[in-house]
């Protein structure tokens, strides 16, 4: 598969900088009122977490999960200053700025993760399977005494979305740029201004291969409105 | 930034993490600012056995808040204990009961929402004792983009 000519820069930190950061920060106020809505699976993942359960959102937006669970506590980060100001609001939880590949958080400590439309900005597909086994390593494993381990749930967009506005399909081009437009204020003459963000688009079968190369067990998985996901967790700690 | 928070925080670095020096990490110059919430005793007690409660007496310490018990509290020392010796020849029943009541905090669960919930570090650093960097804190957020050459 060849890269179109707008792919030609090298892709890693400083493209994603350019080409998702700069962009989530410019286009966070209108990208969030039109963020509300929860999806199905991420909602009922969430109100099945016991209560006093203490999570983490990583990648959070505007933190349009943190209304779903008032009985668990997440801390939630972002990339985005812009957006993790709004996501904030979100009592009782708490929002802080963080990049996923240096999480501000320690290892083995949590209950669970969510990680919702996020994977998808990294743009190689080593950075993503290190975001991967990022999360991962926030979780609680699995012992050999038969302790559960602790569970996240990773949701990416779908190469397979014939039926959606985009339309791509099987076979197209995975590394895209998608517009954001931004409308100029009305009566104030300014004319509208277009974002690309851009996306890896995943095919299937792709995010569980993604999350075994990350050290992970795929535990659930399948495809929602134009999106693969994955319930995962980290593997048992093996008996020495 | 609430102080519950900083309970479920380390160092960003990937150097620092397996380090115990990287938590907790530690405030300095703050600000701090009382944002009051509805007390949700039930949350609390809930979360309580997830606190490490050494790091939270060395934070409340740092910034100069009201000292903790060495000790820390069982849920049950968050509410008001009900009727005494009547409920106790009641057994099964009256556990029931009170579990389906509304709960009323003990003072001690008040002071602890005060401190966990509502008090917030508005501006100020959290500074990692094992690299030395230090975070911002600005309008109530954290930072925890490394620079560059800490990555």
């Amino acid at each position: 598969m060849h890269d179109s000519s707008e792919h030609k820069q090298e892709r890693g930190e400083a493209y994603e900088e350019e080409h998702v950061h700069t962009v989530y920060e410019e286009i966070a106020s209108h990208f969030s009122s039109t963020r509300y809505k929860p999806w199905p699976i991420v909602e009922r993942f969430l109100k099945d977490r016991p209560n006093g359960s203490i999570g983490l959102d990583i990648g959070c937006g505007n933190g349009k999960y943190l209304t779903v669970n008032p009985n668990v506590y997440i801390i939630a980060s972002d990339r985005s200053t812009n957006l993790v100001q709004i996501a904030a609001k979100h009592r009782p939880h708490s929002a802080v700025v963080a990049d996923i590949l240096d999480l501000p958080h320690g290892n083995h400590k949590f209950d669970f993760a969510i990680s919702i439309a996020v994977i998808h900005h990294l743009s190689t597909s080593e950075r993503r399977i290190q975001a991967i086994s990022v999360i991962l390593d926030t979780l609680r494993r699995p012992t050999s005494a038969g302790a559960q381990g602790s569970k996240a749930l990773i949701y990416v967009w779908a190469l397979e979305q014939k039926g959606s506005r985009r339309g791509w399909d099987e076979g197209d081009e995975q590394d895209v740029m998608v517009p954001w437009v931004l409308k100029g204020a009305k009566g104030s003459g300014d004319a509208d201004k277009t974002f690309q963000r851009y996306y890896h688009l995943y095919k299937k079968g792709e995010l569980e291969e993604d999350i075994q190369k990350a050290g992970g067990i795929v535990l659930e998985s399948g495809y929602e409105k134009d999106n693969w996901w994955a319930i995962a967790g980290p593997r048992r700690i093996e008996a020495r | 930034m609430k102080i519950l928070t900083l309970n479920f925080l380390t160092c960003a670095r990937k150097a620092c993490k397996p380090q115990a020096t990287s938590f907790p990490l530690h405030p300095a110059d703050s600000t701090l600012e009382i944002q009051e919430s509805d007390l949700n005793i039930i949350f609390l007690q809930n979360i309580l056995p997830r606190l490490d409660w050494p790091a939270l007496i060395s934070i409340t310490t740092e910034l100069g808040l009201p000292g903790l018990q060495a000790e820390p509290p069982e849920a049950e020392d968050l509410v008001v204990k009900e009727g005494g010796a009547k409920a106790e020849g009641e057994g099964m029943e009256v556990t029931e009961k009170s579990e389906e009541s509304e709960k009323e905090a003990s003072q001690l669960g008040k002071d602890l929402h005060r401190l966990l919930i509502e008090t917030t570090i508005q501006e100020g650093k959290l500074m990692c004792a094992c690299c030395g960097h230090e975070y911002a804190i600005k309008e109530g957020i954290a930072n925890f983009l490394l620079p560059s050459h800490l990555v």
